[in-house]
């Protein structure tokens, strides 16, 4: 080795790494959209449109009788609905267990709740919660197939599948083109697997309190994977510049009006009130910037999807014409809901192990 | 009392520039002699009673001093009681921990630090309380310094609840000056912190957690250095605890080349681990001020090399494994340190990137008896406490948190490797904790 000709190199400082994962431990589990690959994504896509068109009569052997818990610390209507909607109709008994009727309001630890109900003999565990990350704590202490029905600030992920699944139905796949109106090229992309150019050229511009969502988190870390380009747009409160920084294909964009003129899918979000946390918002400037009207929408994008993950606050960030128009998805969105969570809590119960794992 | 002769053994005495083979002798809780290998003979006062410890291959070391740890008591003792937590010192090399007052009642009286200082507590170790700068660390009315200062109070601070307002900080500076104690400060300005439960940056959005802004710390720090400034009175003496940004530090650099009397420590997390070790929401890796980025790191890594940090120091935080077992923003800060600092700072600092060893245990040593003013500890200079740390330097071994002596488990350092294996810790001339032989 010649030692005199070269610089002496620049030290390098080797630092401790950081551990990697063991989650899921659950094979079942569904805690973060990047717990599924793509052949997982395609598979629960499949199922999803199977059990929907399957016979009710015969899709309620499949998991007969087994037991499903609902334990829910916030409230919710679609997605506890559909959950349970999901559940029953696979023939499942569930059991719902919210924080306000329980031994939760007597201050019983989230541990100590999930382990009384795999000790009354639940075998999974969908749950809402308020803490981002609560569903990871509740899966590493019972081991139970875990489904994240959204934890605080963190993950929805079955709302990003269902969006997804929405998504994919007006997908005309020659043109690569989302087309809103109902006589689309009637679900070319549906029930075909996924890859990762599915959504090449596809922009989706997510829009609102990005900060407080976790539908947006789980829709921009998944959206991508299937080569969407996904543009956040909001107020600096309301987005922090780091966003971009939460994984690839994704951007920030503070004006609505250019963000809508590249967007083929708007997602719109509510202002999480409830999350807030003494964050003072000019309602007034908000919507003056931010809401989606009509005119904003005909203007800048009028071959959009427009969708919501709801609940939807009417004349705030979208108008009622625009959350009932010819371009909103909102309500095929929640019908989506159903059978993509019927998907989900079929493989919470019949996943088989990974190789090479316990 | 007896006596102990430690024999054959490579005496590191940073304070003192020794480093060489040497025995050394201890009687009376001081240290007596120190010679050339097998110069000590039982004809120069060792009696028959001596104790002879054989430190063939081993560093013999001034005890190391942790100058931030939480003991819990009193108020918390299923966290850790006074006696557990110096037995976790002791095992760790440790012969002297300075005691946080965040206890329940807050050590705000003299009363209360005598009481942290009686026998009665079962300290294996030697305590030094800390006493709390204002009343009931409210941050509003300023406690009587000079009688803390009599009950053995070492410094002053209020720590988790950082002093705000500037006239209570200056007036706090100030009178501590005046009876001749440090102030430390936890720099957080807590109104930046609401609610957040790790640092601010792409990571705490990823995982929907609030996060903490470096300039929370950084700012609190350059807001203390300007009260420095502004009461020119050499006397004052601000120490800044954990620090864990790049911005911190620097401005702490920046104040000591204008002369400043301003330090500060460094844990060993903060110079070890990133925001990416919370992972997925690992209660374990949660602390104030917490994990931050890896610019953050390399500074903390950066100030230790070049001298401007002036102390490794723990922040020892010990909670009961069910405060842990909750969801992460709900769980308590901190973690346990006073086992695992040696073996990092001899495993990373030392060895990795190459810090003399007199230079590691002169951080965990001398420098921090200096800071605080800890008389006769720090060095073995004869005459000094017999304080002594014997450990073997090479030696590779995993730490266990399930075989700790304190009564709490949580580290992220669980499962690591160390380097450097303690075999004796000497309190003041009596044996605080031997290893079991090796087999």
């Amino acid at each position: 080795m010649n030692a005199t000709s070269s610089p002496p190199a620049r030290r390098q400082i080797q630092t401790p790494q950081p551990p990697t994962s063991s989650f899921p431990y659950n094979p079942g589990s569904l805690l973060s959209v990047m717990d599924l690959d793509l052949p997982a994504i395609s598979q629960l896509l499949a199922r999803a449109a199977a059990l929907e068109s399957q016979d009710p009569l015969t899709r309620d052997r499949i998991l007969l009788k087994r037991r499903i818990a609902l334990l829910f610390y916030e409230s919710s209507t679609r997605t506890r609905t559909s959950f349970e909607l999901a559940a029953k109709s696979l023939g499942a008994d569930t059991t719902l267990v919210s924080s306000l009727s329980s031994s939760i309001e007597k201050g019983e630890t989230l541990k100590d709740t999930g382990l009384t109900l795999r000790a009354l003999g639940a075998e999974a565990i969908i749950i809402r919660h308020n803490s981002s990350g609560a569903p990871w704590l509740l899966e590493q202490e019972t081991r139970l197939p875990i489904l994240n029905a959204g934890d605080g600030m963190h993950e929805h992920p079955t709302q990003a599948l269902l969006d997804l699944r929405t998504i994919l139905t007006h997908l005309d796949l020659s043109s690569k083109t989302v087309i809103p109106s109902e006589a689309r090229a009637a679900s070319a992309a549906e029930g075909s697997a996924v890859s990762s150019s599915t959504l090449s050229g596809v922009t989706v511009t997510i829009v609102g309190d990005i900060l407080h969502s976790r539908v947006a988190r789980s829709n921009m870390l998944l959206l991508p994977r299937l080569g969407a380009r996904v543009i956040l747009c909001g107020p600096t409160q309301l987005l922090p510049d780091s966003a971009a920084n939460a994984g690839p294909g994704i951007s920030v964009e503070r004006d609505f009006e250019a963000a809508l003129r590249q967007s083929q899918v708007v997602m719109m979000l509510r202002i999480q009130a409830e999350r807030l946390a003494g964050l003072q918002i000019d309602l007034g400037q908000y919507k003056d910037a931010y809401q989606l009207t009509g005119q904003r929408l005909a203007a800048h994008a009028p071959k959009a999807l427009v969708m919501h993950p709801g609940p939807i606050i009417r004349g705030l960030e979208l108008t009622a014409g625009v959350a009932d128009g010819p371009q909103s998805a909102i309500l095929e969105q929640v019908r989506h809901g159903v059978a993509i969570r019927m998907a989900v809590v079929e493989r919470a119960l019949t996943a088989q192990p990974k190789e090479g794992r316990a | 009392m007896s006596s102990i002769l430690i024999r054959n053994g490579h005496l590191i005495d940073p304070a003192a520039g020794l480093d060489a083979p040497k025995d050394i002798l201890l009687k009376d809780g001081r240290v007596a002699e120190i010679a050339g290998p097998g110069k000590i003979k039982p004809g120069n006062g060792v009696g028959s009673d001596v104790q002879v410890l054989d430190a063939t291959g081993l560093t013999v070391a001034p005890g190391l001093i942790d100058i931030h740890v939480h003991l819990r008591e009193p108020g918390q003792a299923h966290k850790e009681t006074i006696a557990t937590g110096t037995a976790a010192a002791a095992a760790g090399g440790f012969t002297a921990v300075a005691a946080m007052p965040n206890t329940n009642p807050v050590n705000d009286s003299p009363e209360i630090t005598r009481w942290m200082l009686s026998p009665d507590r079962g300290a294996c170790v030697r305590v030094y309380p800390i006493g709390a700068a204002t009343r009931g660390s409210k941050g509003e009315q300023i406690n009587d310094f000079a009688a803390l200062k009599a009950a053995g109070a070492v410094a002053v601070t209020d720590d988790g609840h950082p002093i705000l307002k500037d006239n209570i900080m200056r007036e706090t500076l100030a009178s501590a000056a005046r009876v001749g104690l440090s102030v430390i400060q936890h720099a957080e300005d807590t109104r930046m912190t609401q609610g957040a439960s790790m640092n601010a940056g792409p990571m705490a959005f990823k995982l929907g957690l609030r996060g903490m802004p470096a300039e929370a710390e950084s700012g609190l720090v350059e807001r203390d250095i300007r009260l420095v400034t502004e009461l020119k009175d050499s006397r004052v003496h601000l120490h800044v605890a954990h620090t864990s940004t790049a911005a911190a530090v620097a401005a702490v650099r920046k104040a000591r080349r204008n002369g400043l009397r301003v330090t500060c420590e460094v844990a060993p997390h903060h110079f070890l681990l990133t925001q990416e070790h919370v992972g997925l929401y690992n209660t374990n890796a949660k602390m104030n001020p917490p994990l931050r980025s890896a610019a953050d790191r390399d500074a903390m890594i950066e100030g230790i090399l070049d001298g401007v940090v002036d102390a490794i120091a723990t922040d020892h935080a010990p909670h009961a494994v069910h405060e842990k077992e909750v969801e992460f923003e709900h769980a308590p800060n901190g973690i346990t340190g006073l086992e695992t600092a040696l073996g990092l700072c001899l495993r990373w600092l030392h060895k990795e990137w190459k810090l003399p060893l007199g230079r590691v245990l002169s951080l965990l040593s001398a420098q921090p008896a200096a800071l605080l003013g800890l008389k006769g500890r720090g060095t073995l200079a004869v005459g000094s406490f017999a304080d002594v740390v014997v450990f073997d330097p090479k030696a590779e071994w995993t730490y266990h948190a399930k075989e700790t002596r304190s009564k709490a488990h949580n580290t992220p350092f669980d499962g690591w490797t160390m380097q450097g294996k303690v075999r004796w810790t000497i309190s003041e001339g009596r044996i605080a904790y031997a290893a079991t032989t090796p087999q």
